[in-house]
């Protein structure tokens, strides 16, 4: 049995009358790639918050690299890397200020960071780039970059809240080479998208519907059960139910 | 410590790297040194009199030829009536009408005295408050010569005479008194707006969110934000006395240290004030409106341009509760008195408190989880 890194019963969030998260519980392996699907204001990203330490549950209990969600928020922030949604490196600092100040911030000395960003900087191809201003690249190399800083300082789990949002096929392709050489390394993905064929890439996903788990297994299983062709159709037969739209 | 040297190094890349911010740390002291102390002047000089003199005598020449030469006046026009002249301050061309009534020099010497009408344009208060009693000491003055002149009564020469001196500022200057003013300005707006927008910046871009996933301490982010603004303040502060010294030859007469010290204080104050305001506010926007809302009131209220004793009681209790108040006294006080740390330490204790409290209610206001 792989070790557990996610550990989440029943877990909640509520603002005022609204429950964005509501009561989901699953475990996540060790090395796995974990998708988490869902339409807009399913509550995927609410729910990856709570998980990352930025937001306090309502109730339930959730235990990330076996820190709980409640009281070690800092111990699971040593643990974890996180790409947000949103693009969130610095835009006016370089390529390798960015891989520099993220990689100091978790503590990794200097020489260590000099060595490594070097090594990365080469890996993405972006010698040429390295003294440029993060600002001035073209989104997809910035998505690649914002993953690479991510796992920078080798996480245990990483966190990505739809990475590849507006980003061409090529690059997202590309974008989980990355992602599966991270898995192989042993950092767990925990990873949200909108894209069912990016669904396919993942070991085993999680669909959620109006805050809950409507769903939770392998993509094959989880075709064979909805008697569908591919993830789609999959998502479509549990998400068209959805009392919720739009975020 | 290794971690705020890499969030230090960060910052200040930052600030570096904007220019507009760069050139508004030189062209702020520079420029606002150089163009308000001449501009705010309260000297009231050039106030403009219509004359209505209906006497022609050599008395009433004699008494209009002194207005005019006083230095503070000037007689725009010599009108046949009172109506007539009014019309010069209903369109703003005069600002006091002058009436010397008919047989004034008659009336004088003969009863030995006679009344003299003076209208002044109160729209401007100040302006009229200081024209006024200008031209009822040059009347005065008149009134003391005629006296000299015509009577030979030893009774007359009995009069108090007071002659006074202006300590600290010797010929009441208005530059004096407003340069350490616009000194405490410059670290007001750069410890108040500067820190408060940048935070807030960073939660528009959303890399507030990146930090606050990553293991950074609260203080260690909070003294990254401070420290780099606070070295700023002190360049700026640096630069405007040296404008100070250069263009107005204003060079402290207390102790730099004891300036600096206060300094130093005071910008941890309104760094806090800035962080504060950026804990608060979620745009630039709302943090701008935010703090230039109580910057205001600090800047009226605090005694930078007007005396805060003139104030009323409740105006006064306010003014206190600014760090501004204390510090711009501070600053007056050490720059054209010298004063000693002994003179002003209950300001000193008073400003270490504002730091205290608006960096402390900051901290506990940050959270990295929400």
């Amino acid at each position: 049995m792989a070790e557990k890194v996610i550990e989440c019963r029943e877990l909640t969030k509520q603002f005022g009358d609204f429950i964005a998260v509501n009561k989901i519980s699953f475990d996540v392996m060790k090395g796995e790639i974990f998708g988490f699907l869902g339409a807009n204001g399913a509550g995927k990203t609410t729910a990856m918050r709570i998980l990352c330490g930025l937001s306090y549950p309502s109730s339930g209990t959730a235990a990330v690299a076996g820190f709980d969600v409640y009281k070690q928020q800092e111990s699971i922030k040593r643990n974890i890397g996180y790409m947000s949604q949103k693009f969130s490196l610095y835009e006016n600092l370089t390529v390798t200020e960015n891989i520099e100040f993220f990689g100091g911030v978790y503590g990794l000395p200097m020489q260590e960071i000099r060595r490594r960003s070097n090594d990365l900087i080469r890996t993405l191809g972006l010698t040429a780039e390295a003294k440029k201003l993060v600002g001035a690249l073209p989104l997809g190399w910035k998505q690649k970059l914002a993953f690479s800083v991510a796992i920078f300082h080798r996480p245990r789990i990483v966190f990505l809240d739809e990475p590849t949002g507006g980003v061409d096929p090529v690059t997202r392709r590309q974008f989980w080479d990355m992602i599966y050489e991270a898995a192989a390394s042993g950092i767990t993905i925990f990873v949200t998208t909108h894209y069912m064929d990016e669904a396919e890439y993942c070991n085993r996903v999680t669909v959620m519907v109006d805050g809950k788990v409507e769903a939770l297994d392998t993509p094959a299983r989880l075709k064979q059960q909805y008697q569908a062709d591919n993830m789609d159709e999959v998502f479509y037969r549990l998400a068209r139910g959805a009392k919720r739209s739009a975020d | 410590m290794k971690v705020l040297r890499f969030i230090l190094r960060k910052e200040f890349r930052q600030i570096f790297r904007d220019k507009t911010i760069l050139a508004m740390m030189f062209a702020m002291p520079t420029i606002q040194l150089i163009i308000l102390p001449l501009a705010m002047n309260f000297d009231v000089k050039h106030v403009k009199v219509a004359v209505v003199d209906n006497d022609h005598s050599s008395y009433s020449r004699q008494l209009i030829a002194k207005v005019g030469a006083s230095g503070y006046f000037r007689i725009v026009a010599a009108m046949p009536s009172v109506r007539e002249a009014m019309q010069y301050i209903e369109r703003e061309q005069a600002d006091v009408v002058l009436e010397i009534p008919p047989a004034f020099e008659q009336q004088l010497i003969r009863e030995g005295k006679q009344r003299i009408g003076v209208s002044v344009d109160a729209i401007n208060g100040t302006k009229a408050a200081l024209g006024g009693s200008y031209l009822v000491t040059v009347i005065g003055d008149f009134n003391r010569q005629i006296t000299v002149n015509s009577t030979a009564d030893p009774a007359a020469a009995n009069t108090i005479a007071i002659t006074f001196s202006n300590w600290y500022n010797p010929l009441a200057e208005y530059r004096f008194y407003i340069v350490p003013a616009i000194l405490v300005l410059l670290l007001t707006l750069i410890g108040g707006f500067l820190t408060a927008l940048n935070i807030v910046r960073e939660k528009e871009a959303g890399t507030i969110e990146q930090i606050n996933v990553t293991p950074i301490r609260k203080w260690e982010f909070i003294l990254g934000k401070l420290i780099p603004f606070w070295v700023v303040g002190i360049t700026v502060f640096t630069l405007g006395l040296a404008v100070a010294w250069g263009v107005y030859g204003i060079w402290p007469v207390g102790s730099f240290a004891l300036l600096y010290t206060f300094a130093a204080a005071y910008l941890l104050a309104v760094l806090g004030f800035g962080l504060l305001v950026s804990t608060y506010t979620d745009n630039q926007l709302q943090a701008m409106f935010v703090a230039f809302f109580f910057m205001m009131i600090f800047m009226l209220m605090s005694g930078l341009f007007t005396a805060v004793e003139s104030m009323p009681a409740w105006a006064r209790a306010i003014a206190h509760c600014t760090p501004v108040t204390h510090f711009v006294k501070v600053v007056r006080m050490i720059v054209l008195k010298g004063s000693t740390f002994a003179d002003v330490q209950y300001e000193f204790y008073i400003l270490v408190f504002f730091a205290l409290a608006l960096n402390g209610w900051a901290i506990l206001n940050y959270r990295k989880t929400s």
